[in-house]
């Protein structure tokens, strides 16, 4: 069932939280609200649960309007952070909660409960729990518990709030990638909220980036991270190199470099940033964006990641694979000259917001 | 010999602090009940039963026991609903009532005692209101239900009130959004949360309530087999000079308290195991 948002508005106080939001999720589509705490991404997460009402606008549900429709007839799955888990009850009878809270007309028998619980356990492959408590529980285990309460009831849509944000790195790891599988097996519509952008590049179909209370950006994970759309989204999307200089024509010039722009973004005083795995470092000065002496080298990993101090006191980072660092044999102490392999080029007095 | 396998621990002073605090139980709570016990046992088996299955004993035995569970069962019931709405609804003069809820602990119970037989003799503000509808309260054990309600308030609104406060709101919110009515999240999710405090509490109220005296005495009448208490009974063979038959009564007391409390405590231990252990 697809989902459309339209010119919400949502303020608490004083703080605006979502300031004329419109967005449309496909049906059977996995979507990441990605954006820094206080960006409004859990308010409107919350917004579609009907857990919040908005000041203005509208929530459609497969095109019929919910706006005003509550929160348990909404049917909506939800997940929270924090599991939620009712603790007197077993994993069973959670998992069995949604369906065993219906009116006796429509709720189904002792034994379809039964196999329908026990199916959903399987899914999240967690069905040898069944008796035990959440309690007893992993930190895991209790989120694919609590997915599986919110699965029972058959949901239209699948809301989850960072449902990872409470787990460590390595169990945050598999669960993500558990969860795209799951989706690709299910094909529930999905909105979930999370800060962390390789966790939304990693899972979802498509990621909507805000901030402020908006949107910035919506695009697929690669469309996104190749083509920001503003200096926000560029800088939350991973590390950068910012550098200011200026669009003449169709060339980017910082200092004596120039750059030359596919499609140049009109003209003026200009910021451009650049990757640090798109900074090739060489030992020549020929056309060099920069220049400066090695400070540090992070050699962990099948990557290596140079600090480099330029004259005037920025610190730029470049990333390089094993290999070419080998090559070039640099040493802290030494000078190094950097050029940029693609540069994400913003005017410096734009407007960015969509 | 090594009694206790202790691990090593960071903070000092294990021996010392653990053998102050047994000295002290010993000295405090342990002493004094072996001492009744001890003076008990002088009297011999006989002479024993016969002091505590004497009708008058056997009857306020019945009535101190039977009138502090009224008391426990209506401040389980009175208590949740208090704690209930000064956790849930912002109002004004809430700290007020907040506040108030503590004072029979504060109140010397003989004050609680002459203030509820005021308020309740025939010719009291209530009393003369209440007995021309045939509803008799002060001098029969309806009015010792009252006063131990009164005084073991306080027990189940401060057990409940912070596992209500602390209770996620996220739980309702997934309830609500799994299809449970209000009423439901009521009867599935909250309340079943706060049992273990309302068992705990209810045990705290019928522990008060059975020992209770001050407040009792005078609101009680003390008329024999009807409204007299078992406290009242120890006190009146004191009186007497009658040592050991006191202690025979405090003995019984001991014993039946013990054994409710250790049930209590058993359902308790069953109830926190069904959760699962730490949350």
């Amino acid at each position: 069932m697809s989902i459309e948002i339209r010119n919400i508005h949502k303020r608490f106080g004083d703080f605006t939280a979502l300031d004329n939001v419109n967005l449309t999720v496909e049906s059977g589509e996995l979507v990441a609200l990605l954006g820094p705490s206080g960006c409004g991404k859990t308010t409107l997460l919350r917004i579609i649960a009907g857990l919040e009402t908005p000041d203005a606008g509208r929530v459609l549900f497969g095109g019929e309007d919910a706006t005003h429709t509550h929160v348990s007839e909404r049917q909506v799955g939800f997940v929270f952070q924090h599991y939620a888990l009712f603790r007197h009850m077993t994993v069973f009878d959670n998992v069995a909660f949604g369906l065993s809270v219906r009116p006796r007309k429509v709720r189904p028998s002792k034994e379809e409960i039964r196999d329908k619980v026990m199916k959903l356990l399987k899914l999240v492959q967690l069905d040898w729990l069944a008796d035990a408590y959440p309690g007893q529980l992993s930190g895991g285990q209790r989120q694919r518990i609590a997915l599986a309460r919110s699965l029972a009831v058959e949901p239209k849509v699948l809301l989850l709030d960072e449902p990872f944000g409470a787990l460590d790195a390595k169990v945050r790891k598999d669960l993500r990638r558990w969860l795209r599988e799951l989706h690709d097996e299910i094909h529930v519509t999905s909105v979930f909220v999370t800060h962390d952008q390789e966790e939304a590049l990693e899972v979802s179909d498509r990621v909507v980036v805000m901030d402020h209370g908006r949107i910035e950006q919506v695009g697929a994970p690669d469309d996104i991270y190749e083509h920001p759309a503003s200096p926000f989204v560029t800088q939350f999307l991973g590390d950068v190199n910012l550098f200011h200089g200026r669009v003449d024509g169709a060339h980017l010039t910082i200092g004596d470099y120039a750059h030359p722009l596919a499609a140049p973004p009109g003209e003026g005083q200009a910021l451009a940033y650049v990757r640090p795995h798109d900074l090739i470092v060489s030992r020549a000065a020929d056309d060099a964006l920069a220049s400066g002496t090695v400070e540090h080298i992070h050699a962990v990993g099948p990557l290596v990641r140079i600090e480099v101090a330029t004259g005037d006191g920025q610190t730029l980072e470049a990333v390089l694979a094993k290999e070419v660092f080998r090559e070039l044999a640099i040493l802290p102490g030494e000078s190094v000259f950097l050029k940029p392999r693609k540069v994400s080029v913003f005017l410096a007095d734009g407007d960015y917001s969509i | 010999m090594k009694l206790l396998n202790r691990q090593h621990s960071v903070l000092p002073g294990f021996g010392l602090s653990f053998g102050l605090t047994l000295f002290w139980l010993l000295l405090i709570v342990l002493l004094p009940f072996a001492a009744l016990v001890l003076k008990t046992a002088d009297m011999g088996w006989a002479a024993f039963v016969d002091t505590v299955s004497a009708e008058r004993v056997v009857a306020s035995l019945k009535l101190s026991f039977g009138a502090a569970g009224v008391a426990a069962a209506i401040n389980i019931v009175m208590g949740f609903l208090l704690a209930w709405v000064l956790v849930r609804y912002p109002f004004p003069g809430k700290r007020l009532v907040d506040a108030l809820v503590d004072l029979p602990f504060a109140l010397p119970t003989a004050v609680a005692g002459i203030a509820l037989t005021t308020l309740y003799a025939p010719n009291g503000w209530l009393g003369q209101h209440l007995v021309p509808l045939g509803l008799k309260v002060a001098f029969t054990p309806l009015g010792i239900v009252v006063a131990l309600t009164f005084v073991s308030l306080p027990f189940v609104v401060r057990t409940v009130q912070p596992v209500l406060e602390d209770l996620e709101k996220e739980l309702e919110e997934a309830a609500s959004c799994l299809g449970a009515s209000r009423f439901q999240i009521f009867r599935r999710v909250i309340f079943p949360a706060t049992v273990p405090a309302l068992i705990t509490g209810g045990a705290m109220a019928f522990a008060r309530a059975t020992g209770e005296f001050g407040s009792v005495i005078f609101i009680a009448g003390n008329i024999p087999l009807v409204s007299e208490i078992a406290p009242l009974i120890i006190i009146s063979k004191l009186d007497q000079y009658d040592y050991l038959g006191a202690t025979a009564v405090a003995v019984v007391m001991l014993a039946l308290s013990f054994v409710l409390l250790f049930a209590i405590n058993a359902i308790q231990w069953w109830a926190s195991r069904r959760h699962g252990g730490k949350r």
